[in-house]
């Protein structure tokens, strides 16, 4: 939405002059512009992001137990507590299995698919929307569909349908976590609902390579296939890369959702957000352990992310071209 | 860019409609849909909260017994999805927390001062509600809701089957595991628990001679008998003879009804649809006994009605509580028998009670009076959960259940400390 309203800011002033010549100053006035555009987002984002943020961090110094305006400080007693809660950590394990799983997963398939997309002579609008229309999903909505169709545990669900042509017992996917198949599910569901959204990230990347150069590799006798892609191709999509699998580390990081509908009243599975949403909302309704755990998390994803830009150069993606 | 340019004009003006649109879309979100509905003349109004009952026709009914009453406008929130308990928490934080609730009595709502005394109301007609029902709601003297209905749970299974494969109604555990084995077709499997075991968790320490907690309100689950009927219920999970994953969770008759299961743990609420489809091919039997030392139980669940007692219309909210579940009979008896089946908690309401009287669900009134378990309101959600995490860890996965009853003890004995000192 604010990229709409940023661009309309230097383009429709001129052409409507001639028309509107009343409401011109306030119309060419760039500020007020400025702010009728960017000003309602500016104050949803301060109530419904930035306050939030400064409560919680208040909530992290005190006991606050059924109660969001507590009275009792208590330091850093949140912080080791969260710090030595072993399902908190745990939930960090799940989730850097998950994130093992996720990123390169969803990496590679929608790479795969804008290449796909890309080559086609016909029908390439068809095929963008049909494998981006899965984003349009809500997460709940697809992890009820796959738990309940899909990888349901009785004979006439469809994973099973399929295993039982080849002779294979039902498997109950999301009961039993020996073996772990609701890895299968959890990641396929993601995979399903996100996959179109960064192949539309790479197609446009992949539409901005010069064809100059494919030429020129040509003319030097450059094989097309893996070699061109590999020393095309892939270093040209540097910058979209990186910037995919650091979106994607973020969304892993935010995974709630297809946990929570998943998988009910596990002890395994749950990363840092379910973890931290029991502790906050559950029966405890501790609020002060809670943000505090949100904070620690917070600060997690931000050296992460830091630590990938530096290794995989984010923002010097122009240099590299 | 020259032939684009005259769309350009379209998609500026979609731009700012699509901009337009959200802006409103945000505001009007800010506005109406706060669940309190418009005001009219009667002036106060109270929002009620039901978790989703799986019968037809129920919600409807609530919205018509709250439409009646003439003493406030009562909106009603059904609520959806198997987290009814959480999300009911988190909203009575909320300056959106609803008026009047059904939920299950707990003490840390008494302790924490959230639900309103209602012994007044209750006191004149006490003599009229089943005693058990009045204890399980009693703090101090003092008693907090009202118990709209008792809902026995049980095994259902399936007569006809059970004489194919030439097997008696089971007594003990050991042999509900080898009905399952036995009963288990490519087609049929033996018994269903519930996806995730939990609905068996409280039966199984009541049939193995223990108890949740003790009177005087200490640990009581922690018994050898009990490890020893985790032991017993990992090898029924593991046998490949129990339904797990079921679309239909185990409050729906679905799983028994489309024949994925010839045995299921099931409430009674479910008898009439059960009925529906497989007419007399039904039977019902209690948790069997685990170990020598046990005894057959029932869980009797159920619904009662609180009062948010930090709520900003806490005497209109009594009288309507007062109105419908105290003084409406026709409507107490249309809720507990007109959809599903439920055991209304008032003696003269059971007595006139004609459904209940024959057949199937006569033998589970009968069940609910032998065999069956009240709440204990001493036995909050948190505790409820420790246990929870036994059922996971020691029958889903592979882990010691002394280790893990152990841990469960510790966790809830810090609830304990927390709410009785």
């Amino acid at each position: 939405m604010s990229t709409a309203a940023t661009r309309k800011v230097a383009q429709p002033a001129p052409a409507e002059v001639p028309r509107t010549r009343p409401r011109r100053s306030l119309r060419a006035s760039s500020t007020f512009n400025f702010w009728l555009f960017t000003g309602p987002f500016l104050i949803g984002l301060v109530i419904f992001v930035f306050v939030p943020i400064v409560w919680s961090m208040y909530l992290s110094f005190f006991e606050a137990r059924f109660t969001v305006t507590p009275s009792e400080f208590v330091g850093f007693a949140n912080y080791r507590q969260i710090l030595t809660d072993t399902d908190f950590r745990n939930s960090l394990v799940t989730f850097t299995v998950f994130a093992a799983f996720i990123v390169p997963a969803t990496w590679a398939l929608s790479l795969g698919l804008a290449l796909l997309v890309n080559r086609l002579r016909f029908m390439r609008a068809f095929f963008r929307s049909v494998f981006f229309l899965p984003t349009a999903c809500s997460y709940v909505a697809a992890a009820l569909i796959w738990k309940m169709s899909i990888f349901n545990g009785v004979r006439f669900g469809l994973a099973n349908t399929v295993l039982d042509w080849f002779g294979v017992e039902n498997i109950a996917w999301l009961a039993n976590p020996d073996p772990p198949w609701y890895w299968l599910v959890i990641v396929t569901v993601r995979l399903w609902l996100q996959s179109g959204f960064y192949m539309i990230l790479f197609l446009a990347a992949l539409q901005n390579i010069p064809q100059e150069l494919y030429e020129a590799a040509a003319i030097d006798g450059a094989k097309p296939g893996w070699q061109t892609f590999r020393y095309i191709t892939l270093p040209q999509l540097r910058a979209t890369s990186t910037a995919v699998i650091l979106l994607l580390l973020i969304a892993a990081y935010q995974a709630f959702d297809e946990f929570f509908n998943l998988l009910s009243k596990t002890t395994w599975g749950q990363p840092p957000l379910v973890e931290l949403y029991k502790m906050a909302l559950g029966e405890n309704q501790n609020y002060g352990a809670g943000s505090a755990g949100a904070l620690v998390l917070t600060l997690l994803i931000c050296v992460v992310t830091l630590l990938q830009g530096k290794i995989m150069g984010f923002g010097r993606g122009e240099e590299s071209k | 860019m020259s032939a684009m340019s005259n769309s350009n004009w379209s998609r500026r003006s979609l731009f700012r409609a699509a901009a337009g649109m959200a802006a409103a879309g945000t505001l009007a979100a800010c506005g109406g849909n706060n669940g309190r509905g418009g005001s009219s003349g009667s002036g106060k109004n109270l929002v009620q909260y039901f978790h989703a009952y799986g019968e037809a026709g129920v919600e409807q009914a609530v919205k018509r017994y709250a439409k009646a009453y003439k003493g406030a406008d009562v909106t009603t929130q059904w609520i959806t999805g198997s987290q009814f308990e959480q999300k009911l928490f988190a909203a009575l934080l909320t300056k959106n927390a609803p008026d009047v609730f059904e939920f299950h009595p707990q003490i840390q709502l008494v302790k924490s001062g959230q639900v309103a005394d209602l012994t007044d109301i209750i006191e004149p007609v006490k003599d009229d509600f089943n005693p058990a029902d009045i204890k399980s709601h009693t703090v101090d003297g003092k008693i907090y809701g009202v118990r709209m209905i008792d809902d026995p749970q049980f095994f259902f299974y399936r007569p006809s089957l059970f004489e194919k494969a030439k097997i008696e109604v089971p007594q003990t555990l050991e042999e509900l595991i080898e009905a399952a084995a036995k009963l288990k077709t490519s087609k049929v499997k033996g018994a269903f628990l519930g996806n995730d075991i939990t609905p068996v968790q409280s039966p199984l320490i009541w049939s193995a001679g223990a108890d949740t907690l003790t009177e005087d309100n200490k640990v009581a689950f922690n018994t050898d008998a009990v490890a020893e009927g985790l032991k017993q219920l990992r090898s029924l999970f593991t046998s490949g003879n129990l339904l797990l994953d079921a679309p239909a969770d185990w409050w729906d008759p679905s799983a028994f009804t489309q024949g994925l299961t010839a045995i299921q743990w099931c409430g009674m609420w479910a008898m009439p649809a059960m009925q529906q489809a497989l007419g007399d091919d039904i039977g019902i039997f209690p948790f069997p006994k685990v170990g020598s030392a046990g005894k057959q139980s029932v869980t009797n669940g159920g619904w009662s009605m609180f009062v948010n007692a930090k709520g900003d219309n806490v005497e209109a909210a009594k009288e309507y509580v007062k109105w419908l579940w105290i003084e409406q009979k026709q409507y107490q008896e249309d809720f507990a028998t007109s959809y599903g089946f439920h055991i209304p908690p008032r003696t003269s309401i059971a007595q006139s009670a004609t459904k209940l009287k024959s057949g199937l669900p006569a033998e589970g009134v009968k069940l609910f009076n032998e065999f069956g378990h009240f709440d204990n309101i001493g036995w909050t959600q948190a505790m409820i959960s420790s246990i929870n995490d036994v059922m996971a860890n020691s029958v889903r996965k592979d882990g010691d259940p002394k280790a893990q009853l152990a841990a469960a003890e510790k966790k809830v004995d810090a609830e304990l400390k927390k709410l009785f000192g």
